[in-house]
């Protein structure tokens, strides 16, 4: 008896999550049909149904199988549009990480016996929209209205480069910078082998190649970025569906299997970010790993959200693949880049491929691709297990998924 | 752009909690929260301590004395209220009260090639005041 205790309280101590680990298998991906500087008024709904509608048919499921909508927002209007009736719909906006962090709480919601086919979507005309949207700071009185935003604290390039400029200073200037411009080129030869990525869109005018002196030769957004390390801003819808371990063994493609997830916020305005250099992943990376039952050097590939080159240095770091002020040496020559032994971002990331302001659902999408091995050119070879970790808010907010095929 | 099409920089819009650090603000006068229970000052301003959920806090004044923690030089501007204001800075300060706040550095020569400017981490500051409309003034920051 007491034996058996204290194998349960083991049991517990390794995390509640851990049963639930392999919950749900994602069996439909997509992106809306088409993506990029579309300049052709599709609104955000279209682009989320467009995606809805592809993922399902990659599925081989058909709308009136859905019964759980989750969406960074609103989950009612967007129900509507489809006319779907969900039982149970979840609208976490916590940025850009919130479709990693769905994954998770679809897996819960769908081994708690809520729903069994959850969609999960996001579509943003994010290019698009300055052509209709009127610029303008709407007056509130919230602690960044107040305190941030007077001092023109606006937008993610100058929330981050506070992050940024900290780490320049505790690790060096030029060390950082080296990095910055690694994860840049390395992730523009990975858009060059996708079809979809911006870069290949000649209304876009982005050269296919980047060399190093493009990177530090790149004009300033803000200091410490450059261009370069900036993210995109396009349109694009993404959607992925998943579901139960029953449905999942008899529909169109192989099921890819959730293994772990970990959720973590450790604040919301960037002034209140208690460490500039450290992120949440420090968290919520391990808490995936362990619930997934794997170590750093099992991933065959890493997605990792890419809204600034920074971003993904200071991920690799928080995430423990490399130690505190080591992302140089761990991407140094190119290492993330195809050819490279640690693929990283292989469809072109949000810096080379898209990113219409939240591109979560983006690093999911290329993930079960690269499981399922449908990525052309860009495959990595014999690609079993992977992990995206999504990043979100002004380096707010962490979600760490963990997927594997059979 | 003309000069007319400018919109002002936009001004806080106060609290039941933050009017006082306002009202000072505009006496050109720093003052921020401190805890009785945990000892901390904390920033931006509320009546209970985000560290320890204390409601024993109370405004203390502030020497005006900082170091820079983090900064950006904006070289794009983020809105049509800074587009003749390029490149300026936005930081990170921490206060000698022990607590940290967003705000504008004032004052320094930024090289727009090369814009790092003579800023660096650690420096000392001093308090400085910019004023804005409806008689708003801004605590900001210059080097000491």
């Amino acid at each position: 008896m007491l034996f058996s205790i204290s194998v349960i309280f083991i049991l517990l101590q390794g995390g509640a999550m851990s049963n639930l680990s392999r919950g749900a298998a994602i069996v439909g991906v997509a992106e809306s049909d088409e993506i990029g500087y579309l300049d052709n008024r599709k609104s955000d709904l279209q682009l989320h149904a467009e995606a809805a509608y592809n993922a399902l048919e990659d599925a081989g499921l058909n709308k009136n199988d859905v019964d759980a909508v989750f969406a960074a927002g609103n989950t009612l209007g967007l129900a509507e549009h489809m006319g779907i009736q969900p039982q149970f719909t979840d609208g976490t906006s916590v940025g850009g990480s919130s479709f990693v962090i769905h994954a998770g709480h679809a897996l819960a919601a769908i081994s708690a016996g809520y729903c069994e086919v959850a969609l999960v979507t996001h579509g943003s005309a994010g290019y698009s929209r300055r052509f209709f949207a009127a610029p303008g700071l709407v007056r509130d009185n919230s602690p960044g209205a107040q305190f941030e935003t007077p001092y023109g604290f606006i937008g993610a390039p100058i929330n981050y480069a506070m992050a940024c400029s900290r780490y320049m200073h505790e690790i060096g200037e030029d060390r950082t910078r080296e990095a910055m411009s690694e994860i840049a080129v390395a992730t523009r030869k990975w858009a060059k082998l996708n079809p979809k990525a911006l870069i290949h869109d000649p209304r876009a005018q982005i050269p296919l190649d980047m060399s190093f002196d493009d990177y530090h030769n790149s004009r300033w957004v803000c200091w410490p970025f450059h261009l370069l390390d900036c993210c995109l801003v396009t349109d694009a819808g993404g959607a992925y569906i998943i579901t139960t371990p029953e449905r999942a063994k008899d529909l169109k493609k192989p099921p890819v299997w959730i293994l772990g997830a970990g959720e973590g916020h450790d604040h919301s305005i960037i002034s209140q970010m208690p460490n500039l250099t450290s992120l949440i992943a420090r968290e919520t990376g391990p808490k995936a790993f362990q619930m997934a039952g794997v170590k750093h050097s099992d991933f065959d590939l890493a997605m990792i959200y890419d809204s600034f080159t920074y971003t993904v240095m200071l991920t690799l770091e928080s995430l423990g693949f490399c130690g505190r002020g080591e992302a140089l040496d761990f991407v140094k020559g190119q290492r993330t880049a195809p050819g490279g032994d640690f693929p990283m971002n292989t469809a072109g990331g949000g810096l080379s491929y898209t990113h219409p302001g939240a591109y979560g659902v983006f690093l999911v999408i290329e993930a079960v691709r690269q499981l399922r091995g449908e990525c052309g050119d860009r495959q990595v070879p014999d690609c079993k297990l992977t992990f995206c970790h999504g990043t979100g808010g002004s380096l707010s907010s962490g979600g760490t998924v963990v997927l594997a095929r059979d | 752009m003309t000069q007319q099409n400018i919109p002002d920089k936009p001004i806080p819009y106060p609290t039941q909690e933050t009017s006082f650090y306002w009202e000072k603000c505009s006496e050109r006068e720093l003052w921020v929260r401190n805890c009785n229970e945990c000892k901390q000052a904390y920033f931006y301003p509320r009546d209970i301590c985000p560290y320890c959920f204390s409601r024993d806090t109370i405004w203390i004044k502030c020497s005006g004395k900082a170091t820079l923690h983090a900064f950006g030089v904006v070289m794009r501007p983020p809105h049509r209220a800074w587009s003749e204001e390029v490149p300026f800075i936005v930081a990170m300060v921490d206060l000698e009260e022990g607590c940290r706040m967003p705000t504008n550095i004032v004052d320094v020569e930024i090289d727009t090639k090369n814009p790092r400017s003579d800023l660096v981490i650690g420096m000392d500051l001093e308090l400085s005041w910019d004023e804005r409309t409806e008689g708003f003034v801004v605590p900001v920051f210059r080097p000491a």
